[in-house]
């Protein structure tokens, strides 16, 4: 099927020949067929099935029929989701935190540092940046082991209390620091690594004009650094936003090291478990709409901005 | 003063040493165990170091599910990453060379596409896999995955095409060069090291994918790598510390060399892109 898709789009030089012609329509059929297909169906299936009753019996083929805004009000009348979303956000709202100003600091450093230990620091962002999620968050839950992690082999030596048999996965907030900790390890290097090559693009002379006007380190790095990399903050801030709002593999691997699952889901999670793992495919298929709804007007800034720059 | 200036720079690199630290270590520390013995490992002292050498833990990962698990992992990125290529590559060309009305809404599309979470798509993508009977299928999976990753690959590829001038195609047929010539001798030459980036990032994102994984491959003979590392963990939870090292290890192997290969391009594009797993 892909491949008798992919022989009916001409090759590209022969479609570029005739002026005024169907060729963009041909070359862009492929990939704009395979978006609606996999894609934009089921976008339009979720919307309609989070107007439907649509449960277990549902799933074995009894006819779903519509109940309107239901799903919606049962899912926002629900205090559990309130909880859900407000951990979710806070939970992102640290880590984003984190993560940009570790980021920063950084990127600041690289620019300090000569030649060689900068390529230190680089090879080491680049090691844990290309660590898959999933496998860093099993590593990260093997230093933190009850039994035999290594955090609670050096606390025992350390503090000279015995750390050993201490859960880090069983309290809520033990859990999301040790959750936290991972997601930041793993989002700093992309956005120390996209600082520090912003920064390098910030012209000398002006930074040594502004010095000799007087104007102090901290000063200069509010007045003229700031400015000149301030639209890829706020994309990179866009970006961590999204990415730790919706937070899956992290939390759904923690949970399976030892987290207690009802008092540690996130948005991404609690719709996996409510709907695959509970089957009620109605109100996670609402949930899913107000996420969907949530993130789109998150990046809509991100959106205008990139489309802004396309103008240029 | 030049003491002061020494003592900066003495900690602006102890500072870089503890970053550096800070980013290896948990790579090094599942590397490590994964070398350890599971006596080592179960021990009350800390083996920093692989001083109880030993092969044993990949041994027993590879035996104990890896492989079933590599070749439907294998299959699915193969064939995302050649037909999402593909397919994007003709896209970007579009976009790129063609001027057409609906140029302009059709990049706001893609970039709305790309901000679809996965997390919401999960029960509506099942649903419809479940109706064609793809669930479980590599075919299925491999699609989904080429709708993922499309978006990006579209984006980043086009810039890569912008960054070729038409006029040097105009040129090569000035010279004397037939039109498709010029293309493939001028333009194709210059494009290919976007589509290496791209398509290591179309691997990479494939190759680590969980959540459509888990739910779209349920049986245990049809898992990728991701979710057979789960199951795993789950399985010997806590007990066998040093063969999870080994299959983890095995499992972002790959992926880091593959990373180390384009990592220039990547934080340029992923900026201007902006996708991640």
């Amino acid at each position: 099927m892909l491949a008798s898709r992919g022989k009916t789009a001409p090759s590209p030089v022969e479609a570029r020949r005739p002026k005024r012609s169907y060729a963009p329509l041909a070359l862009l059929a492929p990939a704009f067929i395979m978006l609606a297909v996999f894609i934009g169906w089921p976008v339009i299936q979720l919307a309609i099935m989070s107007f439907q009753k649509y449960g277990r019996e549902q799933i074995f083929g009894k006819p779903a029929e519509f109940i309107g805004l239901q799903n919606y009000v049962t899912v926002l009348t629900d205090p559990e989701f309130w909880t859900v979303l407000w951990r979710s956000v806070l939970f992102a709202a640290v880590c984003v935190i984190l993560t940009m100003i570790l980021g920063m600091v950084i990127a600041v450093l690289m620019t300090r540092l000569g030649a060689v230990m900068r390529t230190v620091v680089s090879v080491g962002l680049l090691l844990a940046w290309s660590m898959p999620a999933l496998t860093a968050t099993i590593v990260w839950g093997w230093i933190f082991d009850t039994s035999y992690g290594l955090v609670n082999h050096l606390l025992t030596r350390i503090t000279g209390d015995s750390w050993m048999g201490h859960s880090w996965l069983v309290d809520p907030l033990s859990f999301f620091t040790v959750a936290g900790i991972i997601i930041v390890w793993g989002a700093i290097p992309f956005v120390a690594l996209s600082l520090y090559a912003a920064l390098t693009q910030v012209p000398t002379e002006v930074l040594e004009a502004a010095s000799l006007d007087g104007a102090s380190g901290l000063r200069r790095f509010w007045n003229v650094t700031m400015p000149f990399i301030r639209s890829i903050l706020v994309v990179l801030l866009i970006l961590q936003i999204i990415w730790d709002l919706r937070v899956f593999a992290q939390i759904y691997a923690l949970q399976t090291i030892g987290g207690v699952r009802e008092t540690t889901n996130t948005i991404g999670v609690y719709i996996y478990n409510e709907s695959m793992a509970s089957g009620k495919l109605g109100t996670g298929g609402a949930i899913s709409i107000i996420l969907v709804a949530i993130m789109l007007a998150i990046s809509a800034y991100y959106i205008r901005l990139t489309l802004k720059q396309e103008d240029q | 003063m030049k003491t002061r200036k020494l003592l900066t720079k003495g900690a602006l690199n102890i500072f870089a040493l503890v970053v550096f630290v800070c980013s290896v270590f948990p790579v090094y520390w599942m590397v490590n165990t994964s070398f350890l013995p599971g006596s080592a490992v179960k021990s009350d002292t800390v083996h920093l170091w692989p001083d109880e050498f030993t092969l044993r833990n990949f041994t027993a990962a590879w035996n104990d599910g890896f492989v079933p698990a590599l070749k439907v992992s294998v299959s699915v990125t193969l064939i995302t990453l050649v037909v999402a290529l593909l397919f994007a590559f003709l896209a970007a060309l579009a976009l790129s060379r063609f001027q057409f009305r609906s140029r302009k809404s059709l990049i706001v599309l893609i970039l709305v596409i790309q901000m679809i979470p996965a997390e919401a798509m999960i029960i509506s993508t099942f649903r419809v896999l479940d109706g064609w009977h793809m669930l479980n299928t590599v075919i299925g999976l491999a699609a989904i995955y080429i709708a993922m990753v499309l978006p990006f690959t579209i984006w980043t590829l086009r810039g890569f095409v912008n960054g070729v001038p038409a006029d040097l195609e105009e040129a090569a047929m000035i010279d004397g060069c037939t039109r498709s010539g010029a293309f493939w001798r001028v333009t194709f030459p210059l494009l290919a090291p976007g589509l290496v980036a791209t398509g290591v990032f179309a691997f990479i994102q494939a190759w680590n994918e969980f959540v459509f994984a888990l739910v779209i491959m349920t049986r245990p003979e049809s898992q990728t790598l991701p979710i057979w590392l789960r199951a795993f963990v789950q399985a010997t939870k806590a007990t066998d510390w040093s063969v999870v090292m080994a299959g983890s290890t095995l499992m972002a192997i790959p992926v880091v060399i593959f990373f180390l290969i384009v990592q220039g391009r990547m934080t340029s594009s992923m900026v201007s892109g902006a996708v991640k797993g």
